[in-house]
């Protein structure tokens, strides 16, 4: 078992209401925008394309939503170790995570806590996922079996 | 101009189907820059068993939005998808996706209004493996901004 992934124990967590899970900082890079849009196959160009984004308005290119999201999930499936227990994940996409062609690019912030646990082994898990000191993602959530 | 409401209730059936591979799964695991192994190597997905490597949770985005962009484009929609922003996005997991999965996505339009000057439209997908059985259910509301919005 590799214990970077093994979770809080190896085996089910065992959680508590408040408990925090270990936070996370993301750094996005323009580099890592076009790796994504080749790997989810979503070629919008305001995830790449400077010129078309100001033009409709963005500050500059912005991350994907979906790559965002992936990004807070991380948080979670770390904590789990088997990202198999996780049977629900939802977020909405609030504010965009701008990226600027720099090497330092956008550094999102997650961090994580149980807020309910219930009798049938289902935690909720709500997450607090942040660009720029704002929160991007509005009630991130993830059901997850303990 | 406002979408056309009718178009609740509407269902898509699968056009095609999607083979998951485990080269795929890899490489959208780079891309998110999660180095978790269970994506990875069949031995330690084996070892938590499960028959092969597994997909991050949100890997189905790639069927999803397959099938998004054919409902979005629908001529008769009428959607003009340079205003359209992703709105929010669920997923039920009934079990994760496994490298070697065969899967189909039926998509229904669960509703479509119109506030303040933007449209907002409901979409939720039932993604099936090639027994039949329930994989996920994504859910997505995708927002057209207003002209004057």
């Amino acid at each position: 078992m590799n214990t970077a992934f093994g979770g809080p124990g190896g085996g089910a967590p065992h959680v508590t209401v408040g408990d925090e899970l270990p936070a996370l900082e993301v750094r996005i890079t323009r580099e890592q925008l076009v790796r994504y849009a080749g790997a989810a196959l979503d070629f919008n160009p305001i995830h790449w394309n400077e010129t078309f984004a100001k033009d409709v308005g963005l500050p500059d290119v912005i991350a994907h939503g979906m790559l965002t999201m992936a990004v807070a999930g991380r948080v979670v499936t770390d904590w789990l170790g088997d990202p198999a227990r996780l049977v629900d994940f939802s977020a909405r996409f609030t504010r965009p995570v701008v990226v600027p062609n720099t090497p330092e690019g956008a550094v999102v912030e997650i961090t994580g806590k149980v807020a309910d646990v219930k009798d049938d082994g289902i935690a909720r898990i709500d997450l607090v996922v942040k660009f720029d000191g704002k929160t991007v993602l509005g009630k991130p959530q993830a059901l997850v079996r303990v | 101009m406002p979408l056309d409401q009718s178009f609740t209730g509407r269902s898509y059936p699968p056009q095609t189907s999607y083979e998951v591979s485990r080269e795929k799964i890899r490489e959208f695991a780079d891309a998110i820059g999660d180095a978790n192994p269970v994506y990875r190597d069949p031995e330690v997905a084996r070892e938590a068993g499960h028959p092969d490597v597994i997909a991050p949770p949100t890997f189905l985005t790639i069927i999803n939005l397959a099938s998004i962009n054919a409902i979005v484009t629908d001529p008769e929609l009428g959607l003009d998808y340079s205003r359209m922003v992703h709105g929010d996005q669920g997923f039920t997991y009934t079990r994760p996706v496994f490298a070697g999965d065969v899967l189909e996505v039926t998509t229904h339009i669960d509703g479509i209004m119109a506030r303040a000057g933007n449209d907002f439209i409901n979409l939720r997908a039932d993604i099936t493996d090639a027994a039949g059985q329930k994989v996920c259910t994504t859910r997505a509301q995708l927002v057209v901004r207003g002209e004057n919005a």
